[in-house]
């Protein structure tokens, strides 16, 4: 395990990397996977617009419409997203915090291949032609009669793929609190930091009720359960309640990272500190907290009762006010700032206003009598498109500007940034401004097609060229990222000029051990400090150069995985065919024989030795 | 590998150490006889209401059983799996939101789902 650079074959590439435990590498793969699915919930959504161009159009059966949609919902949020998300986690916070990896690192390998295991289980389901259909919500009543296995598939997918967020998420939170530098306390975290902290509580509370959720729907389903059945004493109300109390809290998992990302990019491209840093940080927890408070008000119109929607309607009012001084602080840091309008300092900038409109009609909606109007309209798509395209994709496409050199040592091209941010921008509000008004004009959600007359056909039709924009603008951006990746010019260790956290002071990308020694943090923003106080290395050292432990690669969370996946077929061929049962027990064996293999054998890890930390620090010391 | 480094205790942290050892220890036992009373006052009322003696009644029982077990629950934690002592105070924010998200979520499903 040389850091030096070798020449390797195919084969030993693809097992280097399906073995891999490095933190820097496991995120690659989440950003990989992440934008694998990305793309396929992109040319779903560019199917539904194409299907809603025109009135009356069948260019998909209604069917169909519904299993798009619902494939698009589910694979954006849990397979594009958050995974994308994950993958800056992974690469970034260990950086920021000044550790070598995570705490984990079998774990946080095990959780990418659930993740990607459960998102292939998904979406197999369009090779077998039974794919879910009821929403991403799955509703009960709905899902319950869903013929074929395509509720099956997105219930058990989702299960596997949960399991594997729920150790990233415990991953972070450990790693976080066992593993910051000297000198790194809380209150000096970089917000990026703060907010997978955060993010990662949330999911360790709000993924065991999905769990729970998913369980009895596949009991339902699959084995006899009643526990939605409200003709066998079970309540369909329960289904609805379980999935948004993890629901709404999920939806904060998506944007707090976002957040995080644009409170590092403020700073960095107004070359000033972070205004507000220790509000910023209660504002994150608060939301975090509230954000458990207000889940039925994703049900107003279910028959609560007066009291339970005021109550919900009052706490989720509640939420724009941290968000609110959050927006405040990333004004007032560019307020006087040397401003740099970069690529990711553009998406930033277009973030702002996206995202403010998004919460003022989340606020709109979260007045209940209101409510009763909004729901299930195109004035919901609109919203949640604005907040989640507005605030976490944005975030998703400036993370990506922002870090790339530091994940892969190259600069994407700021022109080519630039065209994308403009396309994807314009395209963005094209599409969805007008779904407010195409809500109130009546316009139901999740509708397959509509009549002609009923004045929607101006208004559907730009929306559907904004989607085209918005797919440009991301062909744009796989263009650029091929042509960089083509060039490979290579970059130092500071590209921006002015970065100000830790992973700016190491080299792009960084060494596999990460830091040759550990450094001392002096205060927030560690990275400047010692830049303005004219160390030139960039880092006080905490400890001398001495040997690194760090830890074996394994290809067993691969098989562990594996196992389940093919558990999975086995649960829902089981009856049906011959080889359900045999592939439920033999994947299920698989998995716990993995388990014992990792429980019996001695991994105690290697050691980097301190004449290799010296040779790559000599071999670098020219280029800084 | 890393130098081990040997860090020598001087005499007045080794007396420190011997002192906290000593009433940890103390609170312990102290705490050990003191579940064991509650262990038995619980087999007790559940004797006593079974032997019909008046006044204990199951809408006393039940609830004095609940509090009872959660008494047991808090001093398991904090003496005998060292909660009260320094740096456990990520672990205790954590349970503490883990207890209170359990009992709000019951709560609200009693309320407005099973009312």
């Amino acid at each position: 395990m040389s850091s030096v650079a070798q020449k390797k074959g195919f084969g030993a590439t693809l097992w280097d990397w399906m073995t891999t435990v490095d933190h820097k590498k496991i995120g690659i793969l989440y950003l990989a996977g992440g934008g694998f699915f990305f793309v396929l919930g992109g040319i779903e959504a560019m199917i539904i617009r194409l299907q809603l161009l025109r009135p009356n159009s069948d260019i998909v059966s209604a069917g169909l419409f519904n299993e798009i949609i619902t494939m698009h919902g589910t694979t954006m949020i849990f397979l594009a997203a958050m995974p994308i998300l994950f993958g800056f986690m992974n690469a970034i916070m260990p950086l920021q915090i000044g550790a070598r990896d995570v705490a984990f690192p079998f774990i946080n390998s095990l959780g990418f291949w659930m993740f990607f295991f459960g998102g292939l289980f998904l979406n197999i389901s369009w090779l077998v032609g039974q794919i879910p259909d009821a929403g991403w919500t799955s509703y009960a009543s709905l899902s319950l009669v869903s013929e074929g296995h395509g509720i099956d598939f997105y219930a058990i997918g989702l299960q596997i793929a949960g399991g594997g967020t729920l150790m990233a998420g415990i991953n972070f939170l450990v790693t976080i609190i066992n593993m910051r530098a000297p000198g790194m306390t809380y209150m000096r975290m970089p917000l990026f930091t703060w907010t997978t902290f955060v993010a990662s509580a949330m999911i360790l509370f709000a993924f065991p009720p999905l769990t729970v959720g998913l369980f009895l729907l596949t009991f339902d389903r699959m084995f006899g359960g009643n526990f939605f059945d409200h003709t066998m004493g079970g309540n369909t109300i329960i289904w609805e309640h379980i999935f948004w109390i993890f629901g709404h809290p999920e939806v904060y998992i998506l944007i707090l990272p976002a957040f995080g990302i644009f409170s590092e990019i403020f700073p960095i491209f107004s070359r000033k500190r972070l205004f507000g840093y220790p509000a910023m940080v209660f504002a994150t927890v608060l939301i975090g907290f509230l954000g458990f408070m207000v889940w039925a008000h994703h049900m107003f119109t279910v028959g609560l009762g007066p009291t339970a929607n005021a109550i919900f309607a009052v706490a989720t009012m509640a939420i724009a006010v941290p968000t609110g001084v959050k927006i405040f602080d990333w004004l007032l840091t560019i307020w006087g700032g040397s401003i740099k309008v970069t690529t990711p300092m553009l998406y930033a900038l277009g973030f702002i206003p996206s995202f403010v409109m998004g919460g003022v009609t989340g606020v709109m909606q979260g007045a209940a009598p209101l409510d009763y109007q909004l729901h299930d309209s195109y004035f919901i798509v609109a919203h949640f498109h604005y907040v989640i395209v507005g605030g976490v994709v944005l975030g998703i496409l400036a993370a990506t500007h922002l870090w790339w050199p530091k994940m892969f040592g190259t600069m994407l091209s700021e022109t080519l940034g630039k065209v994308t941010f403009w396309f994807f921008f314009i395209g963005f509000h094209m599409t969805f401004l007008i779904q407010h008004w195409l809500g109130f004009w009546g316009m139901p959600r999740r509708v397959w097609t509509y009549m002609d007359g009923q004045g929607w056909n101006t208004a559907n039709f730009i929306s559907s060229i904004g989607a085209l924009l918005m797919a440009i603008g991301v062909i744009v951006l796989v263009i650029n990222i091929i042509i960089t990746t083509v060039k490979n010019v290579r970059v130092g260790n500071d590209p921006w000029g002015d970065g100000r956290t830790l992973e700016w002071a190491i080299s792009s990308p960084p060494v596999h051990y990460n830091f040759a020694q550990t450094p001392l943090v002096r205060g927030l923003d560690t990275y400047w400090i010692e830049k303005s106080e004219g160390n030139e290395s960039g880092i006080t050292p905490a400890e001398p150069i001495q040997d690194i432990h760090m830890p074996n690669g394994s290809i067993i969370p691969f098989f562990m995985t594996l196992g389940m996946f093919i558990a999975g077929f086995g649960a829902m061929y089981r009856v049906e065919t011959s080889w359900g049962l045999s592939a439920l027990i033999f994947g299920l064996v698989l998995t716990f024989v993995s388990m014992a293999v990792r429980s019996l054998q001695d991994d105690l890890g290697y050691y980097v030795k301190k004449d290799e930390i010296l040779r790559d620090l000599k071999r670098k010391g020219g280029r800084k | 590998m890393a130098d081990i480094q040997v860090y020598t205790k001087s005499a007045a942290e080794l007396e420190l150490g011997q002192r906290r050892a000593k009433s940890s220890m103390r609170n312990q036992v102290m705490m050990f006889s003191l579940m064991i009373f509650l262990t038995l006052i619980s087999f007790t009322m559940v004797t006593a209401y079974g032997a019909g003696v008046a006044g204990f009644s199951k809408f006393f029982i039940i609830p004095m059983l609940m509090l009872f077990a959660a008494v047991q629950v808090g001093l398991q934690l904090y003496y005998f799996m060292h909660m009260n002592e320094k740096g456990h105070g990520i672990p205790q924010m954590f349970m503490y939101t883990g207890v209170l998200l359990g009992g709000l979520i019951p709560l609200t499903f009693l309320t407005i789902i099973w009312w």
